[in-house]
């Protein structure tokens, strides 16, 4: 049983601006995405299931957590639709009706590093990168490179904080974080 | 030459060379930065990927605190330069929420201090003598394959750059310097950089295929633009020694520039040896 | 005794490379018969043929050979040329010497000089005893017979009346329209399509050249090009006479039984896209089991089509256009419905195709599902529709409340006895064959005889007008005609001879011989008639001769090879 099919397609649309109603499943996306090797949906697949109103298969798939929004896609696609914001548009609705990312540790450094933002206005990463890891829970991984970049002077130990950071935070406020 | 100036968080952390190489080189130029004042980040992937509007409203705080200087925004990094570019999109065509920014950052919207990459300035607000004329060491032996990445090029409404397929500016600069830039087929390809703490094992595989292309092409070094790309090329690579350079570095080394000693210091694959035996 | 000139071409070296012409010339000059002999560059260049005309009237020649090409080149050329000059054309017989010789024969000059010299002499016998001859030329009425009323027969029909020539329109049914008349809207623009065929309808019943008979049918075709005799079984039996017909005779749809794995004609919620035409045309578009209003209805593009295994291998060509139409149109008017196309490729190749099926995926959201249907079956009041959606993987299953076979076009029902009525032949699924797929696509491989529409092979509308023009077209040119000109060299019946035994009338090939309907002999349809002597051979009395070619002229013409 399909469920609600078109009206999934609209929402997409809407949120998105990208018309995945015109697309003809040509696979010009799939053949050129530089990620789709680790992705369980390929990109034309991603479009397809949308099409199809399989809002649940969506929000619980890699593909929108690993696509990296390299923008291939969009620039070949013969029926102009940008899959990057349409990946974003899933990411989103996943994490608004509570479904738990698929790519947990993607999900952990997005959300360490807007994080980060709203504490200094600029992303400070040695903080980031600790607050990263315990939300991840992996804490060994790259430890080395970590301690390198600190020794060549590439990961500042202290946060610089800007001067107005109320604003935003009053950005950050509009959006509900 | 003045340029309002952006440089975005890597700046001051992992693309440290990058910032200083610039610094210097605009100098000598005569290019004049002036930083933006209270500049904030700009939500790079991260903003986009988690809260649409906070990917907007994030680098319009730097487009309202931009536009009182009239200048347009020199940017070094690709993502910033992209991400402000669409939100400068959404000011221009979404009034409604043009007129909330407005309100909340306190200016009026006039479409000035347009964001710019840095490479666009560098190739397209200059003279070529401007670059020629100061080019001391010409940067002979060095075969390098331009490495534009996805954000710089695309998506092409939005960078509105050259051919986003096949991009030559960074080529041209190269021969200005004295290179003898290699021809090659993934200048645009994505490396994965925003994977490359999370998925490295994705990356790598990207990582990769770009580095064995490259030397597949015969070049003996990749140059970029992005501090994302470089820090992913040159920490990601498996077993091989592709040095990976910034434009601007080999500009400070082709004008015999001082200081870019430290620079190569701070890079992982080590670049030292090529440039040693090139005589540069 | 004939007094006959021979022309030997170099045809440039082609001939004159190989073949030394001189000595044939020399040769042939003393053959009986002849009185003038000479050789020349290019023969059939004006020079050449000024030449020739020079010789028959210098030296009175009753006779000609030219020694050149083959005569499928230039007999029609050097014949002209001939009569020109006062020598009737079918004492002017063309030797093959380039085709069969020259080119044949490089590696040896000598034979081939020799064997130039005996084919020459051998025409020459030809020349001598050939009669002079005069094309026939035979009635012709200028009176067309459409087979079919429906938007291809009534386009023909109106195209040949308008220009001023009687048309019998036959069709079958009571009333014209033939398909068109089923269907409620057409692609691209949703024309109404009975506002449309009624003005054609209307066109056709009242032009002064246009009889229209219904529900009537052909039952019978004798004579030939130019002049054939129907006789029609119509309300009373009619027999007539007509110079050229234009069979028109559309399609049909597959019977939806022969789809048991989708279900047609065992489940009443599964109907065919004619009955969903109907329901459309009757404005009201209701389950047939229970009368309900269908809120998920799911189209089957090649329903029997593109599978040769169980049904038909071609691709019916005109489905995925109306299936876009059909859902399109039901989305106007059930808005919350949902439509589901299954389909294996969309083929929209016309002008503005394209761009009408996007608009159902994208304007009417018209789900498009990449794959064939395996399985229909009843349940629960529902029909379920089990089918794979390729383009994801997934396996999609479909609680619809109708579906809709797009099933394919197959030729209309007595389409093949027709054909044998005709004598015009059909392919394998019996659909009429054009005479050349490429350059003859509006005749039938029988002269006199044209296609039109769906007969021939599955239609639009759009294509089916144009093909229905361009055999109106083929007929006015043949009725541009004054009269039908027949060539002489035909076969003929010696009356004296002939036993009346019917052994020819058996081997005619092109029904030419018959048996005098009182006299006890056979004789030759003039027109029907090719020349291809398969009478000749087979009369026991050598009854049966050929003009130009008889027994005695056969066998002189063997001396100077023998």
């Amino acid at each position: 049983m399909i469920e609600t099919v078109t009206s999934f397609s609209e929402i997409i649309e809407a949120r998105s601006g990208e018309p995945v109603r015109t697309c003809y499943f040509c696979q010009k996306c799939t053949a050129g995405c530089p990620v789709v090797h680790a992705m369980d949906y390929q990109p034309a697949q991603v479009v397809r299931l949308i099409l199809l109103g399989r809002k649940d298969t969506l929000l619980r798939s890699t593909a929108p957590w690993l696509c990296v929004s390299c923008e291939t896609c969009g620039t070949r696609c013969p029926n102009g639709i940008r899959l990057a914001p349409v990946m974003d548009v899933l990411k989103e609705m996943a994490l608004q009706e509570g479904v738990a990312p698929a790519e947990k540790k993607v999900y952990a450094l997005h959300q360490s590093f807007i994080d980060s933002i709203r504490l200094w206005g600029r992303v400070h990463e040695l903080s980031m990168l600790m607050e990263y890891k315990l939300r991840a829970i992996d804490i060994f991984t790259d430890i080395g490179m970590g301690l390198q970049l600190i020794i060549k002077g590439k990961i500042p130990v202290l946060p610089e904080r800007i001067k107005n950071l109320e604003q935003v935070k009053a950005l950050y406020r509009r959006t509900g974080r | 030459m003045r340029y309002s100036y952006y440089p975005g968080c890597t700046i001051s952390a992992t693309g440290v060379e990058y910032g200083r190489s610039i610094d210097a080189v605009c100098a000598a130029l005569g290019i004049e930065l002036v930083e933006l004042e209270d500049w904030s980040c700009c939500g790079s992937s991260a903003a986009h990927a988690l809260d649409h509007e906070l990917s907007l409203s994030l680098p319009a705080r730097n487009i309202a605190l931009a536009q009182p200087s009239g200048l347009d925004t020199l940017m070094p990094c690709p993502a910033c330069y992209q991400r402000t570019l669409n939100a400068d999109k959404h000011l221009r065509e979404d009034e409604g929420w043009r007129k909330e920014m407005e309100t909340l950052l306190g200016f009026t919207y006039n479409g000035q201090g347009r964001p710019r990459h840095l490479l666009d300035v560098l190739g397209n607000d200059l003279p070529a003598e401007a670059i020629t004329s100061r080019v001391k060491r010409p940067l002979k032996g060095l075969r390098p394959v331009s490495y534009y990445g996805c954000m710089l090029v695309r998506p092409p409404e939005l960078t509105g750059w050259d051919d986003p397929e096949h991009p030559v500016l960074m080529d041209r600069l190269l021969v200005a310097l004295g290179a003898e830039p290699v021809s090659w087929s993934y200048g645009v390809d994505c490396c994965g950089a925003s994977l490359s703490l999370n998925r490295s094992d994705v990356v790598k595989t990207l990582v990769g295929r770009l580095v064995a292309a490259a030397e597949e092409a015969g070049a003996n070094c990749i140059v970029t633009v992005c501090g994302m790309c470089h820090i992913n090329l040159d920490t990601r690579q498996q077993g091989t020694q592709m040095p990976i350079f910034y434009l601007t570095e080999l500009m400070g080394l082709a004008f015999d520039l001082p200081g870019r000693e430290e620079w190569f210091r701070k890079h992982f694959t080590n670049p030292l040896p090529l440039l040693k035996s090139l005589g540069l | 005794m004939r007094k006959i000139g021979v022309f030997v071409c170099h045809c440039g070296l082609n001939i004159a490379g190989t073949v030394d012409v001189k000595r044939v010339v020399e040769a042939v000059e003393e053959y009986p018969g002849v009185v003038f002999a000479t050789d020349y560059k290019y023969m059939c260049s004006d020079p050449g043929q000024a030449l020739i005309q020079k010789a028959i009237a210098d030296h009175e020649l009753d006779g000609v050979v030219v020694a050149a090409c083959s005569p499928a080149m230039h007999e029609v050329t050097f014949r002209k040329t001939a009569r020109a000059a006062g020598v009737n054309p079918y004492l002017t017989e063309i030797a093959n010497i380039r085709e069969q010789i020259s080119w044949v024969h490089e590696a040896e000059p000598d034979a081939a000089t020799v064997k130039a010299i005996e084919i020459i002499e051998t025409i020459i016998e030809k020349v001598r005893y050939d009669e002079p001859l005069e094309p026939f030329s035979l009635p012709l009425v200028k009176r067309a017979l459409v087979i079919g009323g429906g938007i291809a027969g009534m386009t023909a029909a109106l195209h040949i009346a308008d220009a001023g020539y009687p048309v019998v329109l036959v069709e079958r049914e009571a009333q014209l329209g033939g398909k068109m008349g089923q269907l409620s809207s057409l692609y691209l623009n949703f024309d109404t399509a009975p506002d449309l065929l009624q003005s054609r309808i209307e066109a056709v019943t009242r032009h002064p050249n246009i009889q229209v008979l219904t529900e009537a049918e052909v039952t019978e075709l004798g004579g030939y090009v130019g002049n054939f005799t129907a006789k029609v079984n119509g309300s009373e039996p009619f027999t007539f006479d007509v110079g050229a017909i234009v069979v028109a005779t559309g399609f049909d749809l597959l019977p939806q039984s022969e789809l048991g794995e989708y279900g047609g004609g065992r489940y009443p919620d599964v109907i065919d896209s004619l009955q969903f035409e109907h329901m459309l045309a009757q404005g009201e578009i209701r389950r047939p089991s229970d009368g309900t209003l269908p809120k998920e209805v799911v189209w089957v593009q090649c329903a029997g089509s593109r599978d040769p295994e169980l049904h038909k291998p071609y691709c019916s060509k005109i489905c995925c256009m109306y299936v876009a139409k059909q859902a399109m149109a039901y989305k106007q008017r059930v808005p919350d419905g949902q439509a589901y196309v299954f389909y294996i490729d969309i083929r929209s190749q016309g002008k503005g195709y394209e761009e009408f099926v996007q608009r159902a995926m994208t304007e009417y959201d018209v789900l498009y599902l990449r794959g064939k249907v395996a399985r229909v079956f009843a349940e629960d009041g529902r029909v379920v529709v089990w089918g794979v959606d390729t383009l994801s993987g997934k396996a999609v299953e479909v609680q619809a409340d109708l579906v809709v076979l797009a099933t394919a076009a197959v030729p209309s029902a007595g389409a093949r006895d027709l054909a044998q009525r005709l004598r015009v032949s059909t392919d394998e699924y019996g659909f009429f064959s054009e005479a050349h797929p490429k350059l003859r696509p509006v005749e039938s491989l029988t002269a006199g005889i044209f296609l039109a529409g769906a007969a021939q092979f599955p239609k639009d509308i759009p294509e089916t007008v144009a093909q229905a023009s361009g055999a109106a077209a083929k007929v006015l040119g043949l009725f541009a005609q004054r009269e039908m000109v027949q060539e002489p060299t035909i076969a003929f019946v010696d009356e004296e001879l002939c036993a009346g035994c019917g052994l020819c009338v058996a081997a005619c090939p092109y029904e030419a011989r018959v048996m005098h309907p009182w006299k006890p002999i056979a004789v030759v349809q003039t027109a029907l008639c090719q020349g291809c002597g398969a009478c000749v051979v087979a009369c026991p009395n050598k009854a049966s001769s050929l003009h130009n070619l008889a027994t005695e002229q056969l066998l002189a013409m063997m001396e100077p090879v023998l």
